[in-house]
């Protein structure tokens, strides 16, 4: 995964080195940046190139955007469930909230900005700027809503917290339903739905903005703010003692978590075109967790894994989708029941690491022998 | 263990007005910690009744008593984990009433816990650095976004971090998942962590048990090592009689929720009635 | 009449709340575990009660019979299979088993019978009768009267009978409670069942006020009967049904305003606000973690 960025400075001891060997060769923080972003900007160039020469189709690409859009929404959801350690049910609230927000807030500004549908297909800066503007605009007031329930939310623990989330994200499926009717005139158009929507994403800045998202969550989560909110889910009363404000920390998480799902919520409207309240019930925070829980939770690979693998299979087989849902359950369940850490635990990916360990010569196939190294130490 | 540090072990205790004890050294200050008439109730039960303490600044104290008698809830109402039902509780002056347990550790009080709590999913440095947390200054976003202060912090502080973890020559752990380390290891991580929040006063609660005379030997080394080097002053709970007759300047004894005797070690060891808590009345003959 | 009526309503919406609450609470109780799949318990018993009369129309009392017999099978099938596996896991773990259960049940009740409502028919020939020449629906009363029986029968068990007794150790300790001798696994089948056969019973009560079964009804019921149990205090069962008719009443108030779409908006809202200031619920104990 080539956004999962460096993860520390330069090593500060070197007790590592096996006796003997060789000084390990390293790769300095900023050439990790550097080997990093270049990977990413070749996967999207390549990406766009193949979607422009019609290697990809326009199915194709609409589809690699929603794997793109859910990638955001199980990472974001995993800062909860897998880095903070509670398990909110309304993750598809603060999407929508951030969709219908985004959308809004594009049509909108489109008038006074003089900005047409067509300028989104070939974009323009004026579309660009509506663009970042909707999905902060978005994100900002998913965040909102997150702080509004993570206060009370967060006084509670476990299922009181899951319910409350769920509740929450019911009531903003019904406010979404009814506003109309409240501000008196047409804003998110009720059970019929918003449609009109420009098609503001693409390929590009879709997983721009994906990659945008995944690195400020890795350079949060390995912080000292990461750290807190990783201690709370480890123990919390041993990081209240160790000085972790626990209400800030978790309320942070909570706060940074909607704030992405919103951003998700955002492109989700500009791919689809069309948001109704009906998209975003419970089942759809069931489908975001199920991404989550089936990586591992507190594993952005494995988010980013799993949102791939589930947004493309159900795509690919469109002829069994009746039983998709049904086979999610038993998954669901046998993953539980079996491998609970999900399928890649915590593990996460460094391209820098392994970069590392290839100059080093450390191979995979040589791992046992590494092993034997340090143990004699 | 020079014997210059042996002889600061027996200093002179001074009776303050309240019914605690203090090293006369510390007499000029503030006690560091002052509990007045703390108790607390679940429900109709009285866990711990009337307890005083006064710490000075860098006294090393011992509490011990029974099983049940109430030791550790003392630490959680230090700690404010519980609220008490009565009393004051003075840290470095301050009234801890209403407070949160991260307040109270700001003010200075660090603790260990009888089981062990460590932030097992996070590696042993990692660990340190959330102790370090309220330490280090850097804005969220600064944070995101990888400013240079971001990175010239985290190698400041994972710096600090091995230096701490040098006190117990843990280093080459420094990267192990601090949930993988044996036992003894853990117990002195949970020390360091403490320490990393710059207390003034630590709370170890059983910081031997689990550990054989030689380790325990060490750790008295290792306390009294800590109380010079930070000039702190140290609570503990002990079971292990060679510890705290070992380290401790007082030793309160605590029987049902009471303090039962206090004073120097050499006055508890011959005070009938803890003789008594310990193997009933029969023993006393 | 019209105060009268919705008063009935209230209560019989509420009572029906309440039945379903008394699932989650004893469940939540004794293992800690907010079974989502108990609404689809309840779902799967309304399909039995369509199956049972308009498929092979059958009489209702057999429906009745077998909806409750299906829905303990069930509970205690799903505790077996899915839950028991996970008794010493982390609670996490076990509360997403519960919702991927839950989702099973809906998408597994979708592929057999379809998204369409079925309409179960009527259990009752009449519907209303007359008392002092105010007209009132006989579901109502029945309802009520149901829930009220339920109610008085599962407290006397929990607090006289020895099984009682032993689900109450259980849910104070399990450890302790096998030491002393107590069936814990037998204990917990028993609780599940004695759930499920609550939630058999709010499932033909819920029939016989709506007359339709969806795949996904489970989830709107079972979301509300558990914001009932927890408005209630979660374990308490005098809490549960306090919740339930607290639930019913405010949505049948909402209602009567006109405003009938706000409905579940208020009973959540009710909910963040009863958690905000009393986080145990209305009749609900503090637990102090032991550190």
């Amino acid at each position: 995964m080539e956004e999962d960025m460096a993860t520390k400075g330069k090593p500060i001891i070197s007790t590592g080195s096996p006796k003997g060997s060789k000084k390990r060769k390293t790769i300095s923080t900023g050439k990790r940046y550097i080997i990093n972003t270049v990977l990413t900007v070749l996967v999207i160039v390549i990406g766009q190139m193949m979607i422009d020469n019609g290697s990809i189709s326009r199915y194709q690409g609409s589809v690699l955007e929603q794997v793109g859009i859910y990638i955001i929404m199980a990472v974001s959801l995993n800062i909860a469930t897998g880095y903070l350690g509670q398990l909110p049910l309304g993750h598809a609230g603060f999407m929508s909230v951030g969709g219908y927000s985004c959308a809004i807030f594009i049509m909108r500004m489109m008038g006074p900005m003089h900005v047409t549908m067509y300028d989104f297909m070939t974009g323009t800066p004026a579309t660009t700027l509506l663009f970042v503007c909707g999905l902060i605009f978005g994100g900002v007031c998913a965040a909102i809503c997150g702080l509004i329930i993570g206060i009370p939310a967060l006084r509670l623990k476990g299922d009181y917290l899951a319910i409350i989330t769920l509740g929450f994200a019911e009531i903003i499926r019904v406010v979404m339903l009814n506003i109309d009717s409240v501000v008196g005139f047409q804003l998110t158009g009720g059970a019929k739905g918003l449609t009109g929507i420009p098609s503001y994403t693409n390929f590009t800045n879709t997983f721009v903005v994906v990659a945008i998202s995944l690195f400020l969550i890795h350079t949060m989560m390995k912080s000292r703010h990461g750290r807190a909110i990783l201690a709370i889910r480890d123990n919390e009363i041993a990081a209240e003692a160790t000085g972790v404000n626990t209400t800030y920390y978790k309320t942070l998480a909570f706060v940074v978590s909607a704030f992405f799902a919103g951003v998700g919520g955002g492109l989700y409207a500009g791919c689809i075109g069309v948001m109704a309240p009906a998209k975003f019930g419970f089942m759809k925070s069931i489908e975001i967790l199920v991404m989550v829980v089936l990586g591992g939770m507190g594993s952005m690979l494995g988010s980013v894994i799993s949102a791939t693998f589930l947004t493309i299979l159900p795509e690919a087989l469109r002829a069994f989708a009746d039983y998709r849902m049904v086979v999610y359950a038993i998954v669901l369940i046998l993953v539980m029941i079996f491998r609970p850490q999900g399928l890649l635990g915590d593990y996460d990916f460094s391209m820098g690491n392994f970069l590392e360990k290839i100059i080093n010569g450390e191979f995979p196939w040589k791992k046992k022998q590494a092993e034997e190294v340090e143990a004699d130490e | 263990m020079s014997s210059e540090t042996k002889q600061k072990r027996r200093p002179v205790i001074v009776q303050m007005e309240s019914p605690n004890l203090i090293p006369e050294r510390d007499l000029g200050q503030i006690p560091v910690l002052e509990a007045k008439h703390i108790g607390i109730d679940f429900g109709g039960l009285t866990a711990v009744d009337d307890f005083n303490i006064a710490m000075g600044r860098t006294e090393i104290s011992g509490l011990i008593g029974p099983n049940g008698a109430g030791k550790t809830t003392i630490f959680n109402l230090l700690t404010n984990v519980y609220k008490p039902t009565r009393g004051t509780i003075l840290v470095d002056g301050y009234d801890t009433a209403g407070m949160s347990i991260t307040q109270v550790n700001k003010l200075g009080i660090a603790r260990t816990f009888q089981n062990i709590r460590l932030f097992s999913q996070m590696t042993v440095a990692q660990n340190i650095l959330v102790g370090f947390g309220n330490s280090m200054s850097t804005h969220l976003v600064t944070d995101m976004l990888r400013f240079p202060k971001h990175w010239k912090q985290e190698r400041e502080y994972r710096d600090k971090a091995m230096d701490l973890l040098g006190i117990f020559d843990m280093q080459r752990f420094a990267d192990t998942k601090a949930g993988n380390l044996p036992y003894g290891a853990q117990r002195r991580l949970e020390i360091l962590r403490a320490l990393a929040t710059h207390p003034k006063v630590l709370l170890l609660d059983e910081p031997a048990a689990g550990m054989n005379p030689n380790e325990t030997e060490e750790l008295m080394d290792n306390i009294l090592k800590i109380r010079d080097e930070f000039q702190i002053a140290i609570l503990l709970i002990e079971h292990d009689m060679s510890l705290v007759m070992g380290v401790c300047e007082v030793v309160g004894v605590l029987n049902y929720g009471k303090i039962i005797a206090k004073g120097t070690p050499e006055e508890i060891q011959r005070d009938p009635k803890v003789i008594e808590a310990y193997l009933g009345k029969q023993g006393v003959k | 009449m019209t105060f009268l009526t919705q008063l009935l309503n209230g209560l019989q919406l509420g009572s029906i709340y309440a039945l379903v609450a008394l699932g989650y609470t004893m469940v939540y109780g004794i293992i800690l575990l907010l079974n989502f799949a108990h609404g689809d318990i309840i779902m799967v018993g309304a399909y039995i009660s369509w199956i049972v009369m308009a498929k092979l129309g059958m009489s209702p009392a057999l429906a009745v019979v077998l909806s409750v017999a299906g829905c303990t099978l069930l509970g205690v099938l799903i505790d077996k299979v899915a839950y028991a596996p996970l008794r010493n896991a982390p609670r996490l773990s076990i509360l997403i088993t519960a919702i991927g259960v839950s989702y099973f049940l809906e998408n597994g009740a979708q592929l057999v019978f379809g998204a369409d409502a079925k309409v179960v028919p009527a259990f009752i020939s009449t519907s209303t009768i007359k008392v002092g020449g105010v007209s009132l629906s006989l579901n109502a009363i029945i309802t009520i009267i149901v829930t009220a029986v339920c109610t008085v029968v599962l407290q006397l068990l929990v607090q006289k009978t020895k099984l009682g007794k032993a689900m109450r150790a259980v849910s104070e300790d399990m450890g302790a409670a096998r030491l002393m001798g107590i069936n814990v696994n037998t204990t917990i089948s028993f609780t599940f069942a004695l759930g499920s056969a609550l939630a058999g019973i709010g499932a033909v009560l819920y029939s016989m006020a709506y007359s339709q079964a969806t795949p996904t009804m489970g989830i709107m019921l079972g979301t509300k009967a558990f914001v009932a149990a927890v408005l209630g205090g979660i374990g308490s069962i005098p809490g549960a049904v306090i919740g339930g008719l607290l639930v019913g009443f405010a949505e049948v108030f909402v209602s009567a305003l006109g405003l009938s779409v706000w409905k579940d908006a208020v009973v959540f809202l009710l909910l963040i606000i009863v958690l905000v200031v009393k986080p145990t619920g209305i009749l609900g104990r503090t637990m102090n973690e032991k550190v």
